[in-house]
């Protein structure tokens, strides 16, 4: 059965497909953000993967089908962008103010911790990147000598995490205005929180994409620059 | 046919991207060229919305459903990440939650202040 399994070119994507279904299904039933889609499919996946002992490798021979739509998905995100450029332009400055003012306080932050918690350089730098898109987060870390594979889980975990609890925390900080959520969401947690934006309206999904463009670009510079002080 | 050329034109413009990407070097992934090309092929116009639209919308809506396998990752990385866990987890918290709350604030402050400076 778990050769099968393994062979099987249906078994990842199936089984993805029906865990984010259930997903949906129990946060309809629920309403409460602790039932996040996202996060409840992980779940069920990595415990039905454990149940089967069926490993990663063997699911993601199948389930890769998924990831090879992130980047026309990616490249989508262009669209609610060009359908909101008017907003945007009108309010370039606070857009720009407050993508550049979450990008410091990323690599603030990091910076911070690593001195509080005693981290070594390739700790810190690993950690550097790790509000940012994956694909732009690897190559800074990989470029200043970071474990790459804990960027990356790292990067992941930021995303679900964002995706988890946005609506409770902006709700929390008082932020309403449709665009600032936009930045917000993107600046923390790159597209994985954008697909929480897009759910939460056009205009904070077009905010969120620009913040990844935008934030993912200034944060080759920015990590470089922190990668120097500790 | 109209969702195949949708599609077509979004997996060429990909592709173009992975080009940059291979031409250009820089860590800016294919999937942002991919952004910037598409937005402006159609602030130029020389792609409409109608040829693009639905499939982009699709595919934005399906999004979640695409970081499912990399998520599921996570259960192999327990092994690096376990050097220390509780150091990284602190950080991605901690820090998750600031950016979140001071671009939020950010914005707002200034898209705040635009509007009063109006009225």
């Amino acid at each position: 059965m778990n050769e099968f399994i393994a062979e099987s070119a249906f078994f990842g994507v199936s089984i993805s497909l029906l865990a984010y279904y259930i997903g949906t299904k129990i946060k309809k039933r629920f309403k409460s953000a602790v039932f996040n889609p996202l996060l409840i499919t992980i779940v069920l996946v990595i415990a039905t993967l454990l149940a089967l002992r069926v490993d990663y490798d063997s699911y993601y021979s199948g389930a890769k089908y998924l990831s090879y739509l992130l980047i026309p998905a990616t490249v989508s995100l262009a669209v609610p962008l060009y359908q909101q450029w008017q907003l945007l332009k009108t309010n370039a400055l606070a857009l720009m103010l407050g993508i550049i003012s979450g990008m410091l306080t990323s690599l603030v932050a990091v910076l911070a911790f690593a001195v509080i918690l005693g981290f070594d350089h390739k700790d810190y730098v690993t950690l550097l990147p790790k509000s940012i898109t994956t694909a732009i987060g690897m190559g800074i870390s990989k470029e200043l000598g970071g474990y790459v594979a804990i960027t990356v889980a790292a990067i992941v975990i930021t995303g679900i995490l964002g995706n988890v609890i946005a609506e409770t925390l902006l709700k929390f900080f008082k932020i309403t205005n449709p665009i600032a959520k936009g930045i917000a969401i993107g600046s923390a947690s790159h597209a994985m929180g954008t697909a929480k934006a897009m759910e939460l309206g056009e205009i904070e999904g077009a905010m969120s994409s620009l913040s990844i463009v935008v934030s993912g670009i200034l944060t080759v510079v920015g990590a470089t620059v922190f990668s120097y002080i500790y | 046919m109209k969702y195949l050329m949708q599609f077509m034109i979004i997996l060429l413009i990909s592709f173009v991207g992975e080009m940059l990407y291979y031409l250009i070097p820089l860590p800016i992934p294919a999937s942002i060229y991919g952004i910037v090309i598409l937005f402006l092929l159609l602030e130029f116009k020389i792609i409409k919305l109608d040829q693009v639209k639905e499939t982009a919308a699709f595919l934005i809506e399906i999004m979640p459903i695409m970081f499912v396998p990399a998520a599921v990752g996570l259960m192999d990385s327990w092994g690096v990440l376990s050097k220390n866990l509780l150091g990284y987890i602190i950080v991605i918290v901690a820090s998750t939650i600031l950016v979140m709350a001071v671009s939020g604030r950010v914005t707002q402050f200034f898209i705040r202040r635009k509007e009063e400076a109006h009225e």
